[in-house]
Parts: structure tokens; C-alpha cells; sequence
């Protein structure tokens, strides 16, 4: 079982690439989805099963899977977006960048004081991997859209990293990071709605109207 | 006789009824209404209040209330004792007649923020009121925050005028500054004593160097507010740009607060080091020089008022530390005659203080401006208020038979009689200090009074002024006749302050009816009556011997011009020329002159004249403007890009990542 959860591990990394090097949103939110349920699949792959377990996976995959990226999908559709253009870096510099992330994240997981039973483990590595794609997704990308799916990768690394954590998984804190997640879409939502409206555009850069003189 | 009766629960009934005064005028929907009400419950209170004072002064005990309020510093303790009270009584005093005021000077038809200033006046009122009754230090910074932010909305009143806005942000920065001070001061209180509540009086022995920079600190934060020099710098900007029945309350009463502080502060120390007591003397000389010095050369009628006030501050301060060095020196003239001399100037000053700026609200309403080269001839059309304005100007110099001269009495007294038989005989230097203030005070007043009142109207603002209503010249009749009683029968004044001076100074009572008697009250008053009547009948003679002479019209004094204007009167700027050039280094002037190639200038050509404060202008400006050049650097960092601002965090966390290793 521990083997699956690496192997999917190693994908969850793979996907990370994906959406480095896409292009196109429908194709980057449907990476994000599919990263969504193997991170809903994980907890129940290394956690012996229970009623607490089944219900906590359905909720992942409901909301991480299908939920969350039919919203985003919905506001690209209805701003009438397709593709990222023009992000800050381009997209082959910001894959070499996030590969390069996910060779370090592994040098720096084999650094970390870690208990002996996480030490063989592809968690740690993986979690900060996703973490520093969502970052470099938040920072590269001029959507709007596409922050919002960079704060979703970062979520994702950071639910990566409780799963080692809260051994016995307990639903409090899970339910606490969804509800996070939850709140944070919402915002962006509602931000990228108010962005498209009063610009006519979802070009985060032409924010920088806002800042105070 | 009170004994039945609390006397403290009276002073927080009134509180909490002055802070809710201006809540009923929020929510009806004819505000003019809730401004009446208002002002009757204000005025209500402030009976309460006088009443509990004057009970307490008779010697009723005070009792301590304690709130046991859920915030861990210790219980709320409330109390009023003697050196509460002398505060108390000017506070409720003006808060009455400010109230009655504003509602004919800030009428709720006239003016959208009327509700908003009553109700900010009423919290205004009442956190003084819980400042000098707070005996837990937490407690009092509560009260003494709203009471400085209450001022700050109630100055802030025309906020649409960007000169408001200006002073607005130096009266904020000036009360943080002092109110971390006085955070630093409270925290160390609480390191020594181990309590946030207040120690008791003559209690409290500290390490030299904490009790050195408890005082420092006090002075820095209490200080800055009663606006002893060099912390002045917000207070003229303030008071001249607040409505002038907030000027009253704020020159009158808050300034005061500061003085509170540094009283009971000093309360606290079993012994006071020896250096605080010439430290004040010497602040409170300066303070009162430069004061007057800055108030000679103003043209704004408020600004020179509120400069006169530092020099009120002034003295109040040279008569505590007349005191303090008089307890240093084993000196009982000293620490009487100056504790009395504080005391009764903290009086008069809220008394003819409030008096003038509720005149210059009168002058203002019927003028339109602030300018004293503005006005003039004032006198024929506000027979009322000119009168009124002329009793405040008197007593606010010193002059017999006016209430401001008891007070400097008893300071003249204290530096002659034992100041001079000092082994060290400085303190005796404040008798020509006093003089000479009170000589530039003459001619400060003069020339306002003659300037506004008299001569021939100089604009035509001037020329339609009219007397305003007695809503509004009724407070000032009241503040003025409680001038002309203490001065004329200072022995009331006297009594008022002498259980104080008991109670502060720690004087037995037969020592101070020893060194009271030796200051020359009753002859004052026969002197005073003399006066008086002899004014009266001078008065009476010219008046009946101008009935008789034939009239005629005509311009006094031509200089021998054909068609002289009222503008080539003397103004305020000229009257006071001489002086402000002699005292060139204390009030900077900045003259613009035309170059001159005939003899006449031509057409166009104008002389221009303005005052800088040295403090604010010379000092805190430039210093302000550098840092925020050296600040204006690090505002590239801030560029509005979303994605360089997560760049930062991603940064951080790098670099938080690496550190260790």
C-alpha cells in the first residue's frame, strides 16, 4: 500500500509540471481536479480503514475533485477566457524552474530532522514540491484564474504534508483546512468577479492601479 | 452637613450624564432638539458636580468606589479627593457655560456636525472627569486615550478645510507621543509597586535613576498636554483652528488635565528628587516667556490667545516649583505661597480663559474672521461683549482688581519673602520673571483690545458686526462675574484653595493661617473697592462733562493725509512691531519687503509678514520632511504587483528554509 502512495505521490509531482507548462485553463483546472482526487485517495491508502476514514474521503474528492474545479471552470467560462497569455516568465523557463524546485525540495527533505518511520517516505519531498509550484504559479501567472489554481496547488502541499502529520487524521483538522480552501476560492471568486467587471479584464497586474499614490 | 449624602456618586452620576448627553440628539430626528437637551443635561450635571465638589471641600470624606471589571489590571478604583476637586470645579464650570454656548454659537440648523460635536463635547467632559478621579493607572489611560481623541474629533469639526486637517495630525502626533510616555512611566510605576493601581501619596521611594526617568517621562507625557515648552508645538494650530467653545473647554479645562498629572505623579514619591523642583521652575519660566513672546506678535485672535495660554501654563508651573524647591529648602513661605499661587491660577485660567475664547466666538460669529487687522470698532457694536471681552483681557494680565492678580500675589510673595533669604537666593529671580511676563501680557492685551474694540472698523465684515444673542453672552456674563468676585474678595479665592494647599502641601492648619496672613488680602480688597470706585467716579465725571460739550465728527488723527481710510489705522502687526523685534530671537519673524526705488511704492506692491514657530517649524518639519524622504525609498518596494508581493512571501520563506543549514 505505502508503494501505491508513492507512486501516486510521484504523479501528484508530475501534474505539478503539467500545469507549469500549460497553456491552457480548462486543461490546468482538470490537472488540478485529478490532483485533487489522488489527494483524496492518499489518506486512505496509508490510514487502516475506518467509517470516519470513507466519509473524510468523500468529502476530499467532492470538494478537491469535483466541486472546487467545476466553480473555477464556471468563471472561466463565463469571463470568457481560454489561455494564460503572456505570463511573467514563459511557461519552458517556469517548467525548468519547477523542476529544478522539485530537485531541491528532495535535497532538502533528506535535511530535515524527521521521525525514522517518515524518513523513506516521498510525502515530505512531494509536499514542498507542490508547495513551491503553487508559489511559482502564484508569482508567474497574470490571470487571475491562474493565481486562483496556484493557491489551490499550494493548498494541495499543504494537505500533503498533514497527512504525515495527523496520524489519526483527526476531522477537525481537516475540516478547518477545507473550510480554508473553501474561504480562499471564495474570495478569489468574488475578486475575480469585481476584477472582470470594473476592468473589463482579469489581469491582475492592471491591479496595480489600486496602490495609493 | 453633606454627610447624608455621597459626594462621589454624585461626581460619576455627572460623568456618565455628560457622556451621554449627546446620545438622545444622535437618533431624534430634529437635532436642534437633542442640542437643547444636550446642553440642559450638561448643565444639570455640571450642578451636580459643583454641588459634590463643594462638599467635598467642606470637608465631606471622599469614599473610593472599586469596579471589578474582567480586565486583568487589577480592580477600577474610583475616588475623589482634595486635589481632584480643584480641578474638578473649573471643569464643570466651563462645561456649563460652553454648553449653553454652543448651542446658539454651533447651531444644529446651521452646522451637520452640531450632533456630532455635542456628543464628542459630552465624552469630552466626562473623561475628564474620570482622569481626575481614576486611581488605577490602567483606568486613567482609558480615560485620558477618549479624552484625547474626543478632543482631537471635537477640533477636527471643519474637516473639509485642509488647514484643520494640518493640525488635526499634529495634535494626534503630539498626544501619542506623550501617551507613549506616559506608557513607559505606568509600566515602570507597575515594575515598582508591583499594582496598577495608583500608589498612595508620599508613599512610593524608587532607585534614583527610575525615579529620574519616572519624572522625565511624566513630564514628557503630561507636559506635552498642559503644553509647557518645548512640547507646545501642537497647541496653537489646535486652538486656533477648533471652534472656539471646544478652544474654551480645551484651553480651559484639558490643559489642566496635564498639570493633574504631574501633580499626583509627583504625589506618589515620598521625597522628590531635588533637581525636578528647578527643573519645573525653570520649564515653567521659559514656558511663560516664550509663551507671551509668541502670543505679542500674532495677528490671529485665537493663535495669540492659545499662545498666551503657554504663558499661563507658565506660571502655574513656576508656582509648583516654587513649591518643590521650597520643600527642598525647608522654605514654608515658598511651598505655600507657591502652591497657592498654582492653585488659584488653575482656577483663574479656566475662568477668563473660557471667558476670552467664548469672546472670540462672539467676534467671529460676527465677523467672519480670525484676523485682528481685520476688525476694529468693535466696542460701539457689541456693547455687550466688549465689556466682557475687556474684564477677561484685565485678569488675564494680572491687573487689579481681577482674579489673575491674586494668584501671581501669593507667587510674588513666596519669591520675596523667602526666596530671598534662601541660602540659595534663585527662586527670588521669579519675582522679575513675573514682572516682565506681565508686562508683555499688558501689551499683548492692549493691543488685542484696542485693536478689535476700538478705532474705526477696518473691513466691512467689521463695519456690519452686530452683538450676539444672550444664549451666547450669558455663559461669558457668568465667567466674567466669577472674575470680577475673586478679584474683588480674593479672601474667597483664598478659602476655596487653602484646604488644598493643606492637603497637597502638608501643612498643618495653623502654619498656613500664619503665612496666609502675611499675604495682603484685605488690603487688597479695600484697595480694589478703592479702585474701583475710583474708576466709577472718573468714569461718571467724563461722561457727564462729554454730555455737556458740544459734538463733532471727524478723523481723529490725519497725519496730515487728505483722505486718510481706516486702513492706515495702526494694526495689531504695527502696534506690536517694536516689541516682537526685541524679542526677534524667541518669535522668528519672516518678512517679505518690496525693494523701494521712489519714494511712494507702486501700485501692487505688498509687504508681506508671518510668524514661525520655532518648535514646529524651524524643528519638527524639517526633521518629519527628511524622514519621509528616507522613508520614500522604501515605498518603491510597494508597487501595487500582486505577483511581486507573493514573490516577497516566497522569498521569506526561502529564505527561512535555508537559514539553518
Amino acid at each position: 500500500m505505502i508503494v501505491l502512495a508513492d507512486q501516486l505521490l510521484v504523479l501528484v509531482m508530475l501534474i505539478n509540471l503539467v500545469m507549469l507548462g500549460t497553456s491552457r485553463l480548462i486543461f490546468s483546472i482538470r490537472a488540478v481536479a485529478v490532483q485533487g482526487v489522488i489527494l483524496g485517495v492518499l489518506p486512505g491508502l496509508i490510514h487502516p480503514f475506518s467509517f470516519h476514514l470513507t466519509v473524510i474521503t468523500v468529502v476530499i474528492i467532492l470538494a478537491k475533485g469535483i466541486i472546487i474545479p467545476f466553480l473555477i471552470s464556471d468563471a472561466v467560462r463565463k469571463a470568457h477566457i481560454r489561455r494564460e497569455v503572456e505570463p511573467f516568465i514563459g511557461y519552458v523557463p517556469t517548467l525548468l524552474i519547477g523542476a529544478v524546485f522539485t530537485a531541491l525540495s528532495f535535497a532538502f527533505a533528506q535535511n530535515l530532522p524527521l521521525a525514522p518511520e517518515h524518513k523513506d517516505l516521498l510525502f515530505v519531498p512531494a509536499s514542498i514540491a507542490t508547495l513551491l509550484t503553487g508559489f511559482l504559479l502564484l508569482t508567474t501567472r497574470r490571470k487571475a484564474i491562474s493565481q486562483v489554481i496556484g493557491y489551490l496547488v499550494l493548498e494541495n502541499g499543504i494537505f500533503v504534508f498533514g497527512l504525515l502529520l495527523s496520524e489519526a487524521m483527526p476531522a477537525m483538522v481537516e475540516a478547518g483546512a477545507l473550510l480554508d480552501l473553501l474561504v480562499g476560492i471564495f474570495i478569489m471568486g468574488i475578486v475575480i468577479n469585481h476584477i472582470s467587471r470594473e476592468f473589463s479584464s482579469i489581469d491582475t497586474s492592471r491591479l496595480q492601479t489600486l496602490k495609493e499614490e | 452637613m453633606f454627610s447624608a449624602v455621597d459626594p462621589t456618586i454624585y461626581l460619576l452620576a455627572a460623568a456618565t450624564l455628560m457622556a451621554l448627553s449627546g446620545v438622545p440628539g444622535l437618533a431624534l430626528n430634529r437635532p436642534a432638539w437633542g442640542q437643547h437637551l444636550a446642553a440642559f443635561l450638561v448643565v444639570v450635571a455640571a450642578f451636580m458636580g459643583e454641588y459634590a465638589a463643594v462638599a467635598l471641600l467642606t470637608g465631606s470624606p471622599g469614599v473610593t468606589y472599586q469596579v471589578d471589571w474582567p480586565l486583568p489590571f487589577g480592580p477600577a478604583l474610583l475616588s475623589a479627593d482634595l486635589l481632584s476637586v480643584i480641578f474638578l470645579m473649573p471643569l464643570f464650570l466651563v462645561a456649563g457655560c460652553v454648553s449653553v454656548y454652543s448651542v446658539a454659537y454651533w447651531p444644529a440648523h446651521k452646522h451637520a456636525s452640531a450632533g456630532k460635536l455635542t456628543l464628542f463635547l459630552g465624552i469630552f467632559a466626562a473623561s475628564m472627569v474620570i482622569v481626575v478621579m481614576a486611581r488605577n493607572s490602567v483606568l486613567f489611560i482609558m480615560a485620558w486615550e477618549i479624552m484625547a481623541l474626543s478632543a482631537y474629533f471635537l477640533l477636527t469639526s471643519e474637516q473639509q478645510n485642509p488647514d484643520v486637517q494640518r493640525v488635526g495630525i499634529v495634535y494626534l502626533f503630539a498626544t501619542h507621543t506623550g501617551s507613549m510616555a506616559l506608557f513607559a512611566m505606568f509600566s515602570l510605576l507597575r515594575e515598582a509597586t508591583g499594582t496598577f493601581a495608583f500608589p498612595l501619596s508620599h508613599s512610593l521611594s524608587l532607585p534614583v535613576t527610575v525615579a529620574a526617568v519616572v519624572i522625565i517621562t511624566a513630564l514628557i507625557g503630561f507636559g506635552g498636554k498642559a503644553g509647557l515648552m518645548p512640547l507646545h508645538y501642537w497647541l496653537p494650530g489646535a486652538h486656533a483652528n477648533a471652534p472656539s467653545h471646544v478652544s474654551a473647554m480645551m484651553s480651559g479645562v484639558m490643559l489642566k488635565m496635564g498639570i493633574y498629572g504631574i501633580l499626583r505623579t509627583l504625589s506618589f514619591f515620598v521625597g522628590v528628587p531635588a533637581w525636578v523642583g528647578w527643573l519645573i521652575l525653570l520649564l515653567g519660566a521659559w514656558s511663560a516667556i516664550n509663551g507671551i513672546a509668541m502670543a505679542a506678535g500674532q495677528r490671529d485672535l485665537k493663535r495669540l490667545l492659545a499662545c498666551s495660554s503657554i504663558e499661563n501654563i507658565g506660571i502655574i508651573f513656576i508656582g509648583i516649583g516654587l513649591a518643590l524647591v521650597g520643600v527642598q529648602l525647608h522654605a514654608p513661605y515658598l511651598v505655600v505661597c507657591g502652591l497657592f499661587g498654582a492653585f488659584i491660577h488653575i482656577i483663574n485660567h479656566g475662568l477668563f480663559k473660557s471667558l476670552l475664547f467664548l469672546g472670540s466666538g462672539v467676534l467671529i460669529h460676527a465677523t467672519g474672521t480670525r484676523e485682528i487687522d481685520r476688525m476694529g470698532g468693535l466696542a460701539r457694536r457689541m456693547p455687550i461683549t466688549s465689556p466682557l471681552f475687556l474684564i477677561g483681557s484685565l485678569a488675564i494680565c494680572g491687573l487689579p482688581p481681577l482674579n489673575g492678580f491674586v494668584g501671581e500675589l501669593f507667587l510674588y510673595v513666596g519669591a520675596i519673602s523667602d526666596g530671598i533669604i534662601a541660602p540659595l537666593p534663585l527662586a527670588a529671580l521669579v519675582a522679575p520673571v513675573l514682572a516682565l511676563v506681565g508686562g508683555l501680557a499688558v501689551m499683548t492685551f492692549v493691543k488685542l483690545y484696542g485693536i478689535i474694540f476700538l478705532g474705526a472698523p477696518r473691513s466691512d465684515a467689521a463695519a456690519h458686526g452686530h452683538e450676539a444673542t444672550a444664549t451666547m453672552t450669558a455663559p461669558m456674563f457668568l465667567l466674567a462675574t466669577g472674575c470680577l468676585a475673586a478679584g474683588m474678595v480674593p479672601v474667597l479665592l483664598v478659602r476655596l484653595v487653602s484646604p488644598v494647599v493643606a492637603f497637597y502641601g502638608d501643612v498643618a492648619a495653623p502654619a498656613l493661617a500664619r503665612i496666609t496672613s502675611r499675604v495682603p488680602i484685605v488690603p487688597l480688597t479695600i484697595v480694589n473697592i478703592l479702585l474701583v470706585v475710583l474708576v466709577a467716579v472718573i468714569g461718571a465725571a467724563y461722561l457727564l462733562r462729554l454730555r455737556r460739550l458740544p459734538r463733532a465728527q471727524g478723523s481723529t488723527w490725519g497725519c496730515a493725509y487728505p483722505v486718510p481710510t481706516p486702513r492706515m489705522q495702526y494694526t495689531g502687526t504695527s502696534f506690536s512691531e517694536m516689541m516682537v523685534n526685541l524679542l526677534g530671537a524667541i518669535v522668528a519673524t519672516n518678512r517679505r519687503r518690496p525693494t523701494l526705488a521712489t519714494a511712494f511704492p507702486a501700485a501692487g506692491t505688498r509687504f508681506s509678514y508671518t510668524l514661525t514657530e520655532t518648535v514646529l517649524d524651524r524643528i519638527l518639519t524639517p526633521v518629519f520632511a527628511g524622514v519621509g524622504l528616507a522613508f520614500s525609498y522604501l515605498r518603491r518596494v510597494q508597487h501595487g504587483q500582486l505577483h511581486i508581493y507573493v514573490l516577497y512571501i516566497f522569498a521569506t520563506l526561502c529564505v527561512l528554509i535555508i537559514w539553518p543549514h
